[in-house]
């Protein structure tokens, strides 16, 4: 589970080019929408991607995206039930 | 008096028909042209559904007369078919028996072409004939030429609003005095990079498209071209012309929200409304219709329903979204409204929005679902695009 | 009768031009057939929660329209108008090639959302935070003159007091390597003597951003008047210096009163001829300048060449570096631009000092 939140962090900040940040920024539970660490709807639409292309889970729904990436640990426990890759 | 330019003639190919009279004929039938994709071989087939042109590029060159070695991409295969239609239609022998100019308007230009030929081109040279097609202006290019207009030729691009911007470009240029008469609208094929695009942004429906309903679940994608002749006063006068309809008022605004999405207020929307009631010298009571961007997504229809609420308050006109007849047209699709609105004004008839049931919660906006006959005088049209771009057209009657 | 002084000019260029006062004695021609511009620091002028997303056209939009902006001191613009010939070339390839090389899986949004040619124009807009007209003209090389041409309408008309205008176009690598295919961009790679001495069919790829303010109302800072623009989709070979001629004569003045023209030469030995033709008749004894030697070919590369006419008017000297001809002059006042570009969409720019 801790290497999976790490993954999770490097990919964020890398897919998302997040340049201004580094892993130790993220709180696992930080909220990442909004006044957290303030990613927007085109990042959620870019993690579900990520989910895709990395863990084989498909969303069809964007509006799923938006309580499965609510923090690295909500996403993380998410990923970790419903991963098949 | 409200009056405006002038627009003497139409020409028109979408998916519900290749010319203004089978278009019409479809609207006023309940004909509408969503099908699924034959042209372009994607693998999201089965999960889109497209407002497509079943005509093959073959045979709308052999429409055309081209050489059988031409370089037109579908965007200007479709254009020069709309433009030649709107040229003969307003009965023009001479085009340049005064200053004449084309302002088109698209988004892909030559992208189905690029996307074709994008690694083989560099192996085969007869594919290279196709490189120069992809810029924007190069089917507007190809139209002027086919059309020997040799003055003033631009191409406008401001996503799904881009049309509009040309229809206004043309009508405050001769309202300048810079031109007599001008040729404009908009064309846009479909292609993988369109359909892959907004199929990342997830607003791709996978059923026909609900315009306005609670329960919308996304745009169908389409392609088409229209064109609108706009001329001067004295061009009309001089040559005893016939008025189909005007174009009395325009507007231009930016949301300046989002790259992508709409203000949940439609602020850009709204000032675009607004404004080109000011420049029609109208009351928004005198709007008969509302022929609304309505893509049926739900980013738009709630930022669009918001905006027209705060326009019109309680006293919301006939309204309704062409769009589940022939998809989203992307950069044609303010060009085609124009031709649904100058239609619209000479038959006096509101088409209808299909695919509706439930109205959005929010702002209970009931769009008119069945073919209505009513004196219409004025049709005020709305196109949004990413980047903020709001436009909105107002048509009077001639 | 309304009138445009341009009161505020903006530059990223291949140059070391986003000081704007740097002078003309710093630039370096260039060598080869591809010039990228110098990057700026672009966070001097962006958000950080913006720059994530653009491309480098993006960018050099962004800044050339900010320099623009504060050197007229002009906070919000009543209207943004954006030429871009090719739109944001990186975005729109890079999306391409990932559906291409992907069979259309696992694809993202950000490249196909920044891919649209009106990009730049939007962005600009949302830094500003300006709800104003806002409009991208994408027709080739005639894509910047354009929006000069709507800018002075919504002056003029719609009593307008001051604009945003600009050129942008960005480098995209695929079609760099396209146009060379076609020998619209030269196979060489290096350049020995510069383009004037070019024998070679083709231009030098390059890319750049030029912003200009445009204000009702003259200021301390206003480089020149802009008084017309015109545009011509296909001149006849005659055509040309017979349009100048009309061009002129529309605004009171004879090709004799013409103290500079300033020409958009790129080094293509089959296209320069149209340049050649008035730079031994009509134009023979007016002082001439070019400048696509500093900046590169690109479809609005002719903004650079306003850029480049705005400060030379404001400073009254002609850099050797510049000069074409002989030609003194002692007073630059009335200043025409033409370019085109393969024979194709002509322009023609006239500039005032004030």
């Amino acid at each position: 589970m801790e290497d999976l939140k790490l993954e999770l962090k490097k990919n964020i900040i890398e897919i998302l080019n997040l340049e201004d940040l580094s892993i130790e920024d993220f709180d696992d539970n930080d909220s990442l929408f909004g006044d957290g660490i303030g990613l927007d709807s085109i990042d959620a639409l870019e993690l579900i991607v990520m989910l895709d292309k990395d863990y084989g889970i498909r969303l069809t729904d964007p509006k799923e995206g938006k309580k499965i990436f609510e923090s690295i640990e909500v996403m993380a426990t998410y990923i970790t039930e419903h991963r098949k890759k | 008096m409200v009056k405006g330019i002038a627009i003497t003639g139409m020409g028109i190919i979408s998916s519900i028909g290749n010319t203004v009279e089978e278009n019409y004929k479809s609207l006023t039938n309940i004909t509408p042209g969503i099908s699924e994709i034959e042209n372009i071989k994607t693998n999201h087939k089965s999960h889109i559904k497209v407002g497509e042109v079943k005509m093959s590029n073959h045979n709308l060159a052999v429409c055309l007369k081209l050489p059988k070695n031409h370089n037109y991409s579908r965007t200007a295969l479709f254009g020069e078919i709309a433009a030649k239609q709107a040229v003969k239609n307003a009965k023009i022998k001479d085009i340049n028996s005064c200053r004449t100019g084309l302002i088109s308007a698209t988004s892909v230009g030559g992208m189905d072409l690029t996307e074709k030929y994008f690694y083989s081109q560099f192996q085969e040279t007869k594919n290279r004939r196709f490189i120069t097609s992809h810029s924007a202006g190069d089917s507007s290019t190809k139209i002027a030429n086919s059309l020997g207009i040799t003055d003033f030729v631009s191409t406008i691009s401001t996503a799904c609003s881009s049309a509009a911007n040309a229809i206004m470009l043309g009508a405050r240029m001769i309202k300048a005095g810079k031109l007599d008469r001008v040729i404009v609208g908009g064309s846009d094929c479909m292609s993988k990079f369109t359909i892959n695009g907004f199929k990342t942004l997830m607003i791709l429906s996978e059923t026909n498209c609900r315009p306005f309903d609670a329960n919308r679940t996304g745009l169908n994608l389409g392609e088409a071209a229209a064109f609108l002749v706009l001329e001067s006063d004295e061009c009309v006068k001089k040559e005893n012309k016939k008025v189909l309809a005007y174009v009395s008022g325009y507007a231009n605004a930016n949301d300046a929200f989002h790259q992508t999405a709409s203000s949940k207020n439609g602020e850009g929307a709204t000032l675009a409304m607004k404004k080109a009631l000011k420049v029609a010298n109208l009351s928004f009571k005198e709007i008969d219709y509302i022929n609304a961007h309505g893509t049926a997504t739900e980013n738009n229809d709630a930022s669009e329903s918001a905006a027209i609420c705060s326009v019109f308050g309680k006293n919301i006109p006939s309204i309704s979204s062409t769009k589940a007849f022939t998809g989203h047209t992307l950069a044609a699709a303010a060009a085609i409204e124009a031709v649904y609105s100058v239609l619209a004004l000479q038959n006096n008839m509101v088409f209808p929005n299909l695919n509706f049931e439930t109205p959005i919660a929010e702002t209970n906006i009931i769009p008119e679902t069945k073919l209505v006959q009513k004196e219409l005088n004025h049709v005020l049209s709305n196109s949004f695009g990413f980047g903020g771009n709001c436009s909105t057209l107002i048509f009077s009657k001639a | 009768m309304s009138k445009y002084f341009i009161n505020g000019i903006g530059c990223v260029s291949a140059q070391k031009t986003t000081d704007t006062a740097t002078g003309f004695q710093d630039f370096e021609e260039l060598t080869t057939n591809l010039v990228s511009v110098q990057k700026p620091n672009y966070r001097e002028y962006i958000q950080p929660s913006m720059i994530r997303r653009m491309s480098i056209g993006v960018k050099m939009g962004a800044v050339a329209s900010s320099i623009a902006l504060k050197d007229a001191l002009l906070e919000t613009p009543e209207a943004i108008i954006t030429g871009s010939g090719m739109g944001c070339l990186q975005d729109s390839e890079k999306f391409l090639r990932n559906i291409i090389d992907n069979d259309e899986q696992f694809l993202t949004p950000t490249a196909f959302i920044q891919s649209t040619h009106n990009t730049v124009g939007a962005q600009i807009a949302l830094g500003l935070g300006c709800k104003a007209y806002n409009v991208t003209y994408v027709h080739d090389a005639t894509s910047f003159e354009t929006s000069m041409i709507d800018a002075m309408m919504m002056m003029m008309d719609d009593g307008e007091k001051n604009v945003l205008i600009g050129g942008v176009d960005e480098i995209g690598k695929f079609t760099f390597e396209t146009q060379k295919l076609i020998g619209h961009v030269k196979n060489e790679d290096t350049l020995a003597n510069g383009i004037l001495l070019s024998e070679s069919k083709g231009a030098v790829y390059g890319e750049g951003a030029q912003f200009f303010v445009l204000e009702n109302k003259k200021t301390n800072n206003s480089y020149a008047k802009l008084i017309d623009v015109a545009i011509y989709n296909e001149l006849s070979e005659g055509g040309l210096t017979k349009k100048i001629e009309t061009f002129l004569t529309k605004n009171s003045l004879s090709v004799s009163e013409i103290d500079l023209v300033v020409l958009g030469i790129n080094g293509d030995v089959e296209y320069d001829e149209h340049y050649k033709k008035l730079q031994n008749l009509i134009f023979k004894n007016t002082a001439q300048v070019y400048y696509k030697h500093f900046s590169g070919e690109y479809n609005t590369a002719s903004a650079f060449g306003v850029w480049t006419a705005c400060k030379l008017i404001k400073e009254q000297t002609i850099p050797q570096s510049l000069k074409l001809n002989t030609v003194e002059v002692t007073s630059i006042k009335n200043v025409l631009l033409y370019n085109q570009y393969r024979g194709k969409n002509h322009s023609f720019v006239l500039l005032k000092s004030c």
